[in-house]
């Protein structure tokens, strides 16, 4: 093995080591840090919200001046929806998960408001909710019919029921089955007690970057403002047929209202995962182009510096080398440069995770992405080599014996 | 002998080919993602009203929980909207807000719709400078008396008046009439400053009419409501007398002076609402001009700061790569420098030829970059797609053109300065030899 000789040699030509070390070091920096971005995002717009997504769609209805019946409006739309072959269920509610829009609060166990509240999102339906969405009920019951109360102003719920998020009940009762917590009253900011009768293995806050994105509680209660929410679950394959005839029918039913905002479960987080969505394809983009730069850049100073040193190839073939030991000789100076570019690279990587988890709020990477990268940069380093190196193995011995 | 210089150039381009295209395509490549992102920032980041930025002000009242610890609500409550309103103590000011509206057209074929519409006062136009179509903005009287007038955008009056001058008709919105008043022209200032809490990218209102209107007819609030503080009673007077924040409220001082005046105003009335029980937190009120309340209300995404480190170290990688791929073209061209110097060249000449032939190869990538940059942008306007409000504003315009090229020149040419100047300190006598 030739290190010594290669070292040498290298020590000669710092400028040319230096300008594919560095390029290495940056490329692999923004490569690792681009990938964890984009395995971060990938697992957010990817995370399950709790509910039937996939069969999921939502559409507004407004009503338009004071004769407009809302109470009865539901009650005969829901019964309406429900009879649409298709349908599973429907039902209303306030706003919806991974939507970005709806409604928060804080919950206590004692009424204390001096006290820290645990801050949880807070869904208003009704007592087909539940199996409109989907949800799994790890604990307890749902909600009757006899438990939906009507309000007609903004402010907080009067309702005596709800059903919380399995990770609401954890912060709530640490180290408690959630089975045990029925039964269990919490306190909200009006002071009025609120009592768990169920609990959910999933259901999502409205905003996926909010540190409540776990918890949520469902009460059932029902605001005649006008404005209505229907959430409506179809069966398997058949939403895309059942979604304009429900539009149809709710507009046919009535016409002293606006029909309105028909949306997919799926288009509503896609809508609301967009700018994740496009940050990963433009790091891909960086990522590709970047690899692509580093790699041609390395061939084309192999290419150059082999040119230059004809001379020696040829005079080392002529005194025996085999075409091997060339291309082995000139795969190895390769992979010394690697070697310091990834050394840089790893500190590099390091340093600018750091500062981003630090500066973008995002958690630290694991361990195994650095050497990942290190390795990928590597093996890219000597393939693109390879070709200029065994172009170098074919250098003709008659090159030794010129004086030029 | 420019235009020698760039002949030879031209020529050294096609004796490597592969060389060339490959420096040309990494300038192309890192100014191109760079000015992506740059334009980026600029829309995003940039200054919605440069001329008159610093005279307008966000008010800041800390009306939030005293046991807990965060920053102050980023709007007002009712009470004390109406309370600075009533003092009128700026040039000019506003409260505003969103409300949801139905509109019934009066022609019966046409369905009813909702909007989202704007509750203003009258210095909400001239503050931020709408551009009108027709009409003109209610004025201070209309304000107070809440008369049912009404300021059309330009898509609503289009679709209502098929774009017709409509001001002195009358519409139906909410149930009432409302009477034209006038009819803005596109209005969408990126980011939307004037109300950032649905998102800085939100677009603009279909209608506006005078503020008082909204809590005196409890119109709903599509907007941000926040209430840390259970309200009192119930109905909508217990509403509007909490301590639930949803209201934006906008002054305009034209000095410092006026600043520091308006400011002590407020503290003033921050203490007397203290001696009521209002204002539990210490005080900490405070008047942000636009671009402090931008950064405030942190309106930059987060993106667009990553993606500018990862454009720059991508730009590094090309200049690098640039300068190595320039020492490798130089060098290789030892013999024709070499047969120059014997023919008489210079050191200088031998120098302004090659720092010709880079900044040659720098235009040549910049070009291509700039074509990469519209490429680049072209691909994010349609990953973001049309819903996002600052797509339409997201191209290149020329001063932004002529500033990539320059820098793909002047990197180039600076990344060639250390090439040329080792291609010309080459012995020439080695390089006339042949055999």
């Amino acid at each position: 093995m030739e290190i010594g000789p290669i070292f040498r040699t290298l020590l000669r030509n710092k400028l040319g080591v230096l300008l594919i070390a560095i390029q290495i070091a940056f490329t692999m920096t923004v490569m690792i840090n681009a990938i964890f971005i984009i395995n971060e995002r990938t697992e957010l717009v990817n995370t399950p919200s709790g509910m039937d997504d996939a069969n999921l769609f939502h559409i507004n209805v407004i009503g338009i001046g004071d004769d407009y019946n809302e109470q009865i409006a539901i009650a005969d739309d829901l019964a309406m929806l429900n009879a649409i072959p298709g349908v599973i269920a429907a039902t209303t509610i306030n706003s919806l998960p991974v939507s970005g829009g709806g409604s928060s609060t804080g919950v206590r166990l004692e009424y204390d408001i001096s006290q820290p509240s645990v801050g949880t999102a807070i869904y208003y339906g009704d007592n087909h909710t539940i199996n409109t969405m989907d949800l799994e009920l790890i604990a307890g019951e749902g909600f009757s019919e006899l438990d939906v109360p009507y309000r007609d102003t903004n402010g907080f719920t009067n309702a005596a029921k709800t059903v919380i998020s399995r990770q609401l009940a954890e912060n709530l009762f640490p180290e408690r089955a959630p089975g045990s917590v029925i039964g269990e009253y919490m306190f909200l900011p009006a002071g009025n007690e609120i009592q768990i009768v169920g609990v959910v293995e999933e259901l999502v806050a409205p905003w996926p970057t909010s540190s409540v994105f776990h918890r949520s509680m469902l009460v059932p209660e029902i605001f005649l403002d006008g404005f209505s929410i229907y959430l409506i679950r179809t069966e398997p394959g058949q939403r895309d047929r059942v979604t304009p005839e429900v539009e149809a029918a709710l507009v046919a039913a009535n016409p002293e209202r606006v029909v309105r905002a028909l949306e997919t479960m799926d288009e509503t987080r896609a809508d609301t995962f967009r700018v994740d969505s496009s940050l990963m394809v433009i790091l891909w983009v960086i990522i590709g182009m970047l690899l692509f730069i580093t790699g041609m850049g390395i061939v084309g100073l192999a290419v150059f510096s082999i040119n230059r040193r004809r001379k020696q190839i040829g005079t080392r073939r002529a005194l025996g080398a085999s075409r091997l030991e060339i291309l082995r000789y000139f795969m190895l100076e390769n992979f010394m440069i690697s070697t310091m570019g990834v050394l840089i690279g790893a500190a590099l990587t390091i340093g600018l995770s750091i500062f981003i988890s630090t500066a973008f709020n995002m958690p630290a990477m694991a361990w195994y992405y650095t050497p990942l990268g290190m390795l990928t940069l590597v093996v890219l380093g000597q393939l693109a080599v390879f070709g200029p190196s065994n172009g170098a193995a074919k250098t003709e011995l008659a090159i030794a014996t010129r004086s030029v | 002998m420019l235009l020698y210089y760039l002949r030879l150039s031209a020529l050294s381009y096609r004796r490597n080919p592969i060389l060339s295209t490959l420096m040309v395509l990494a300038v192309a490549i890192g100014v191109g993602s760079y000015m992506v992102v740059f334009t980026l920032n600029y829309v995003m980041g940039g200054d919605p009203i440069p001329y008159k930025s610093d005279q307008l002000y966000h008010v800041s009242l800390d009306t939030g929980d005293p046991n807990h610890e965060d920053d102050p609500p980023e709007q007002l409550t009712y009470l004390d909207a109406t309370a600075l309103l009533d003092a009128d103590r700026a040039f000019r000011e506003t409260a505003s807000s969103k409300f949801g509206g139905t509109i019934e057209p009066a022609n019966p074929e046409l369905r009813p719709f909702s909007i989202v519409g704007r509750g203003a006062m009258a210095d909400f136009f001239p503050m931020f400078d709408v551009p009108f179509l027709f009409g003109s903005p209610w004025d201070a009287q209309a304000d107070e008396s809440m008369d049912n007038v009404v300021v059309l955008s330009r898509e609503t009056n289009d679709r209502l008046f098929g774009g017709d001058n409509s001001v002195g008709e009358s519409i139906i919105m909410n149930g009432e009439p409302y009477q034209v008043v006038g009819v803005i022209n596109d209005w969408q200032p990126v980011p939307k400053y004037y109300d950032v809490n649905n998102g800085p990218f939100d677009s603009g209102e279909d209608a506006y009419i005078p503020w008082r209107i909204l809590p005196a007819k409890n119109y709903s609030r599509p907007g941000n409501t926040n209430c840390w503080k259970a309200i009192d009673g119930r109905g909508a007077d217990a509403f509007l007398n909490s301590e639930c924040v949803w209201i934006q409220y906008w002054v305009e001082l034209r000095d410092q002076n006026e600043a520091e005046d308006y400011l002590s105003f407020v503290n003033n009335y921050a203490l007397q609402q203290k001696e009521l029980g209002r204002f539990e937190r210490p005080l900490n009120n405070n008047l942000f001009d636009v671009q402090e309340w931008m950064v405030e209300q942190e309106v930059l995404p987060d993106e667009t700061r990553i993606l500018s480190m990862l454009a720059g170290m991508l730009m590094a990688v090309c200049l690098l790569n640039t300068i190595g791929l320039l020492l490798s073209k130089f060098l290789g061209k030892s013999g024709e420098i070499g047969v120059r110097q014997a023919l008489g060249a210079n050191k200088r000449s031998l120098f302004i030829q090659h720092m010709i032939e880079a900044g040659f190869l720098g235009m040549l990538g910049g070009l291509l970059g700039l074509g990469a940059a519209a490429v680049g942008l072209r691909g994010i306007k349609y990953l973001l797609s049309s819903d996002f409000m600052v797509t339409d504003l997201i191209q290149l315009n020329v001063p932004v053109a002529m500033y990539t090229i320059a820098l793909a020149v002047i990197a180039t040419i600076v990344a060639g300065l250390y090439p040329i100047w080792r291609a010309c300190n080459v012995n020439p006598a080695i390089h006339l030899k042949t055999q």
